[in-house]
């Protein structure tokens, strides 16, 4: 058994130049990953958060499953809850007083330093592994093949609820008056499908909080908000294994 | 039986009015009572649809799903349970399990009638089930493999009962055989539509199906004893020495599922517990020392497994009282255990982790005065086709040795 114990003594330092690159890159991105108090979450470096999206780290550069890959950054420190984005959001999709698609959710830290409170502002994270088309039993709620977008099939839907039941974010609600589970679809009936831009919450916000893009468009911010090696970039409940496309961030 | 295919139509209709007229007067009292129980939530599930559940049902966004998914969890269970009992003796040829066959296999498609009543008017569009669920099927998802399933497994008990009463063994058996299949298969993916819903930490695991099926043969062996104790009453009968092997046999069983369910429990809450995960931890605490913890200490640990486990052992399987009471019990305790296991998945907020002032505290729900008497419903529509069945089917009579 003496042969076992190493004496550090005797062994020298390898140094780090040897280490093979690849290594030294994991090494990196595990640094990288660190859990934020305030944040209330976990934080992610760009590749962790990238590899949230899309499983492997080598293929996210190359490919995207949608074009466009739609998908939302939200700048959480600029958000002041003047809920215009909650408006525009009812008046553009007929949402009910009963019922949301998007909410400002506010936390407050009294014991925090400088700044006590923050709003979160949420919606349908159009998840790359969506848990409420997988439970939909009529598939009455899908995955759009071209844009990634969770879209509802109103006329299919049963009424279970099992979906929200499955949404780890709470982004559905049921229509009476479409009797059917409805949800943010990032406007698109109401304004992507007719030539607009951007969904109806991140036009009308004066703070530039939602900033909304194709996730697989170099060119385009959220692409290169997303792909920032410097910034902290996180999404919401990740354990849910969901790999959304709604990022969050501050600055 | 050969005697009744000699009978013109007259005979038989005489024969079967003769049975339902041959009762006393607490029998019809329960009919009627049982009939009443079935309109009163036909009743409120009809104005539930008209006015909208979002005015009729104590529902929410973040709790969808109350009282009315519970009673059907507890509704297969139990059908899926008398199934899975039952079949010992008339599929696997267990003699002293025999003479329970029919009545259990009568029970079990009565009980998931009950089941499939009260989801009726949970589920808010199911006219639209019928038609997209065969049109536009989802094979990821466990409600639609839950349907089919019990789709399949109900037309099979139903066969297998024909058969049974037609003395033709063979098939009865191959019906037997393949709802058990069914209901196995129906019930674990009920397991799954709770358990494979990831950020859903309480539900969340294999745990779920599997306890599903154990829990499921538990509830059968109380199920069978509460109600073959109640047909010989009502049929004022005293009980064949056969039957009353047969029940300590069952009752037997109901110890050792008791045991097996008592363990799970224990790994189950001492899961929840140890390390406190997030999301599970808050649930079971919920149920330990919160506001679910009479219902899990009296109902599901008292009612549900302690009270009965000590019964059935006192009765020594002669004391029919004794057996009877702790079957009793432990059908109230089952109730509650499906409630509280419908809830506290729920109960946690998805959002509660990031401590937003919205999903700080635990979510609460009590069901409303529509719910309550549409679950009263289902326990009038299985309790209603117990009491015509006993009748109509002469008290489900198994001669020995039938099945050979």
């Amino acid at each position: 058994m003496k042969r076992n114990k190493p004496s550090f003594k005797e062994m020298k330092n390898e140094g780090v130049e040897n280490v093979p690159a690849e290594e030294r890159r994991d090494f990196l991105k595990m640094g990288l990953t660190l859990t934020g108090v305030f944040a209330g979450g976990t934080l992610f470096s760009a590749v962790s958060s990238v590899r949230k999206v899309y499983a492997s780290s080598g293929e996210f550069v190359k490919k995207y499953p949608y074009k466009p890959h739609y998908s939302m950054m939200i700048h959480l420190d600029r958000c002041i809850d003047c809920e215009r984005c909650l408006s525009a959001c009812k008046s553009t999709n007929h949402v009910p007083d009963y019922g949301f698609r998007t909410a400002v959710l506010e936390r407050e830290r009294p014991d925090a330093v400088g700044q006590k409170r923050e709003f979160m502002p949420v919606l349908c994270n159009h998840c790359n592994v969506s848990q409420c088309t997988r439970v939909c039993p009529t598939r009455a709620t899908y995955k759009d093949k071209t844009n990634g977008i969770v879209m509802m099939d109103s006329r299919k839907c049963i009424g279970c609820l099992t979906c929200q039941e499955g949404c780890p974010y709470n982004a559905r609600y049921f229509n009476e008056e479409k009797h059917a589970v409805d949800k943010c679809n990032f406007c698109f009936d109401t304004r992507l499908s007719k030539g607009e831009e951007l969904t109806a919450c991140a036009s009308a916000c004066p703070a530039g909080v939602r900033i909304f893009g194709d996730l697989s468009d170099p060119d385009n911010r959220v692409y290169r908000e997303v792909h920032q090696i410097e910034r902290a970039v996180w999404v919401l409940r990740p354990e849910a294994g969901t790999r959304p496309n709604v990022f969050y961030t501050r600055g | 039986m050969d005697a009744t295919r000699k009978l013109t139509l007259n005979d038989i209709e005489s024969e079967i009015t003769g049975r339902l007229l041959s009762a006393g007067k607490g029998y019809y009292l329960a009919v009627l009572l049982s009939a009443l129980m079935v309109v009163a939530a036909v009743a409120a599930g009809l104005h539930a649809m008209v006015v909208g559940h979002d005015h009729t049902y104590n529902l929410t966004r973040e709790i969808p799903w109350g009282i009315l998914i519970a009673t059907y969890v507890f509704f297969v269970v139990t059908s899926t349970g008398l199934c899975l009992v039952s079949s010992i003796g008339h599929v696997f040829g267990i003699e002293s399990m025999m003479p329970i066959a029919k009545r259990s296999v009568f029970l079990s498609i009565a009980t998931i009638l009950a089941g499939f009543f009260v989801i009726a008017f949970e589920i808010k569009m199911p006219w639209r089930m019928a038609v997209y669920n065969i049109i536009s099927p989802n094979i990821t998802s466990n409600i639609w493999w839950m349907g089919t399933l019990y789709g399949l497994y109900l037309v099979l008990m139903m066969f297998e009962f024909l058969f049974l009463n037609l003395n033709k063994h063979r098939l009865a058996v191959g019906c037997g055989f393949s709802g058990a299949i069914a209901g196995i298969a129906a019930h674990s993916n009920l397991g799954a539509v709770f358990g494979l819903l990831m950020g859903r930490e309480f539900w969340h695991g294999p745990y779920m199906s599997i306890y599903f099926i154990a829990s499921a043969m538990m509830t059968g062996t109380a199920v069978i004893f509460l109600f073959h104790y109640l047909a010989y009453k009502i049929n004022d009968e005293p009980m064949e020495s056969r039957m009353v092997e047969s029940l300590n046999v069952t009752r037997k069983l109901g110890i050792m599922l008791i045991c097996v369910i008592m363990f799970f429990t224990v790994w189950k809450m001492t899961a929840g517990i140890a390390g406190q995960p997030g999301g599970k931890y808050e649930a079971v605490m919920a149920l330990v020392k919160g506001p679910y913890a009479v219902n899990f200490w009296l109902f599901e640990v008292g009612f549900g497994l302690v009270f009965p486990l000590v019964l059935f052992y006192l009765s020594k399987g002669k004391n029919m009282f004794m057996m009877f009471a702790g079957s009793a019990m432990m059908i109230i305790g089952i109730f509650i255990m499906r409630y509280d296991l419908v809830l506290l998945g729920q109960v946690v907020p998805v959002f509660h982790e990031y401590g937003v002032n919205e999903y700080k505290h635990l979510l609460s729900y009590f069901p409303s005065f529509h719910e309550i008497i549409i679950t009263l419903g289902g326990f009038g529509v299985a309790s209603f086709l117990f009491l015509i069945g006993e009748k109509l089917f002469g008290g489900h009579k198994v001669e020995p040795g039938h099945h050979h």
